[in-house]
């Protein structure tokens, strides 16, 4: 209990320490492999935590990033209410999508919530008089000021990325050692069971899908505001897989897992980029050698063989 | 009366698993249910706690009519059931197996969650994985998680199915020490368990009840000698 919170505290303070002393180059990947985690951990609390395996998590990153970026642009809305919008919207779309898609299981699950974000996906490039469609659109430096912090500068870019990636991960923490969080573990571990003791498991699902989508929508608004930029890419399939393979490397269903899965694979691509064009190839073996001798992820492993504690 | 059915049915397809069954169980009582394999046992208890919905019938638990609602509420209600193919959280620990049952029913009673793991013998494993433990022993789990749960009324489907006979004589024990509190309602195909802890015992035939009496009449009974227990 105290050494696990140590050691989320620890990460939270090292990330802090490391703005002060990465090159410029570094300190900008690290800004956007915390947003990007950020999303990774909404996606682990449904996948990870729940059992539940979406493809469809670019839906509700794409919702809270368009809920924020169509505010800005037509509303002219201030960053904080235009984050709170692109929150709301991923939250709505996720009750709507989420009270639908689970009245199935498994194999049928997948696919259905796939097919929302499908149908997300060809909404935005079919209102692209508004979206811009995969072209996207640039929200202007002026509109990136958040309480008189520019988002558009490095420091305060990654210290909202900071901001966010921490509550998010403390707050994943503190979830799962809550009752709720204990029996979303339960429903993973046998769903029947935990029907057969007395819990209403298709309105914990629904809550886990609700929050899972919550925090990917939260992750997509920050992304926009903070990187400036929102398109319909956003919202394609490619990014419903990228979570699941980060939570997969990292390590499903564990707290650090999101984190460290996508800073392995945001650097992953960027070291092998810089090796050789075939990158893609190298990643590709990569993720194979993982997946054979490390099926729990890294820190899935590392909680296997050394640290049985860790959260 | 803690429990009634009246005229409960369950087809699936054509097959009448269980077929206008009235039954009640009395407050404390416990209440044995034999029959041969594919009588409908398992699916008349289903029925009960609502993990399958009935085709014809009602169900009324403690006044209320129940028929309609989901397992979850009726065992909030204080139902507790115990499956045939165990069924634990294989990945979590003996412990906190026995917490999440204890937890659904926060509230009804003061008995920790530990102690239901003292009263079948397995104390001293709580911090065991639950999928490590030997399979007499996850069955030992089970009944821990239901007794856990302090219901009014314990389901039990097949609980001796893989003891030990050391286990097996823990259990008529424990089972003699909660009658009077707890109503339970056991199907067991030992009949040394059914004859030494039930009250009353209730045989099911092809869906249908075909007698009902004390652990001596339904022993003496010719028709469920045909049926079930054999002439010998």
């Amino acid at each position: 209990m105290i050494r696990s919170l140590a050691l989320h505290l620890g990460l939270v303070a090292l990330l802090f320490a490391l703005h002060f002393v990465l090159p410029p180059y570094h300190h900008g990947n690290l800004a956007r492999v915390m947003v990007l985690a950020t999303y990774a951990i909404g996606y682990n609390l449904l996948f990870g935590y729940t059992g539940l395996l979406s493809l469809g998590h670019a839906l509700f990153f794409a919702a809270g990033m368009y809920g924020m970026a169509l505010s800005v642009q037509y509303l002219g809305a201030a960053p904080a209410p235009a984050l709170l919008l692109g929150l709301v919207a991923g939250l709505v779309v996720a009750g709507i999508t989420g009270a639908l898609a689970l009245r199935t299981t498994g194999v049928a699950f997948m696919i259905v919530t796939l097919m929302f974000a499908q149908a997300g996906y060809l909404t935005i490039l079919y209102f692209g008089e508004y979206t811009r469609g995969d072209e996207g659109f640039v929200i202007q430096q002026a509109q990136r000021v958040l309480w008189g912090l520019d988002l558009s500068q490095p420091t305060w870019r990654y210290m909202a990325a900071w901001a966010l990636f921490s509550a998010c991960l403390l707050g994943s923490l503190a979830l799962i050692r809550r009752p709720f969080g204990r029996t979303l573990i339960a429903i993973r571990e046998n769903e029947e069971r935990a029907r057969m003791l007395g819990y209403d498991t298709f309105a914990h699902k629904w809550v886990a899908v609700v929050l899972s989508g919550g925090i990917s929508a939260l992750a997509g608004a920050a992304y926009g505001l903070l990187f400036g930029y929102a398109g319909a890419s956003f919202a394609s399939v490619q990014y419903s897989i990228f979570p699941l393979l980060w939570v997969l490397l990292g390590g499903a269903g564990t707290i650090l897992g999101p984190f460290v899965g996508t800073l392995f694979m945001f650097y992953l691509i960027d070291l092998s980029s810089g090796i050789t064009t075939a990158y893609m190839l190298m990643a590709g073996v990569v993720l194979v050698l993982l997946t054979l001798f490390a099926p729990q992820g890294l820190i899935g492993e590392l909680r296997r063989r050394v640290w049985g504690w860790l959260p | 009366m803690i429990l009634t059915t009246k005229g409960l049915t369950r087809h699936f397809h054509g097959l009448k698993a269980v077929q206008s069954v009235d039954f009640t169980l009395q407050k404390g009582e416990v209440r044995a249910l034999i029959g041969p394999n594919g009588a409908g046992k398992t699916t008349f208890v289903s029925l009960l706690c609502g993990r399958i919905p009935p085709t014809s019938g009602s169900v009324t638990f403690d006044g209320a009519d129940i028929t309609a609602l989901p397992a979850h509420r009726r065992i909030r209600m204080g139902m507790a059931y115990t499956f045939q193919i165990t069924s634990i959280f294989a990945g979590l620990s003996v412990a906190e197996n026995v917490r999440l049952a204890a937890r659904s029913q926060a509230g009804r009673h003061g008995s920790t969650p530990l102690d239901a793991l003292d009263r079948v013998g397995l104390s001293g494993r709580d911090d065991m994985l639950a999928g490590d433990l030997s399979y007499g022993h996850q069955r030992l789990l089970e009944i821990a998680m239901g007794l856990a749960q302090s219901p009014r009324l314990l389901i039990l489907d097949e609980p001796t199915q893989g003891l030990s006979d050391g286990e097996i004589a823990g259990f008529k024990a424990l089972i003699r020490d909660l009658a009077g509190d707890t109503t339970i309602l056991l199907i067991e195909h030992n009949m040394s368990v059914v004859m030494e802890t039930a009250d009353r015992v209730s045989v099911l035939n092809f869906g249908e009840i075909l007698a009902e009496g004390t652990p001596a009449e339904i022993h003496a009974n010719p028709a469920v000698q045909a049926a079930y227990l054999g002439t010998g």
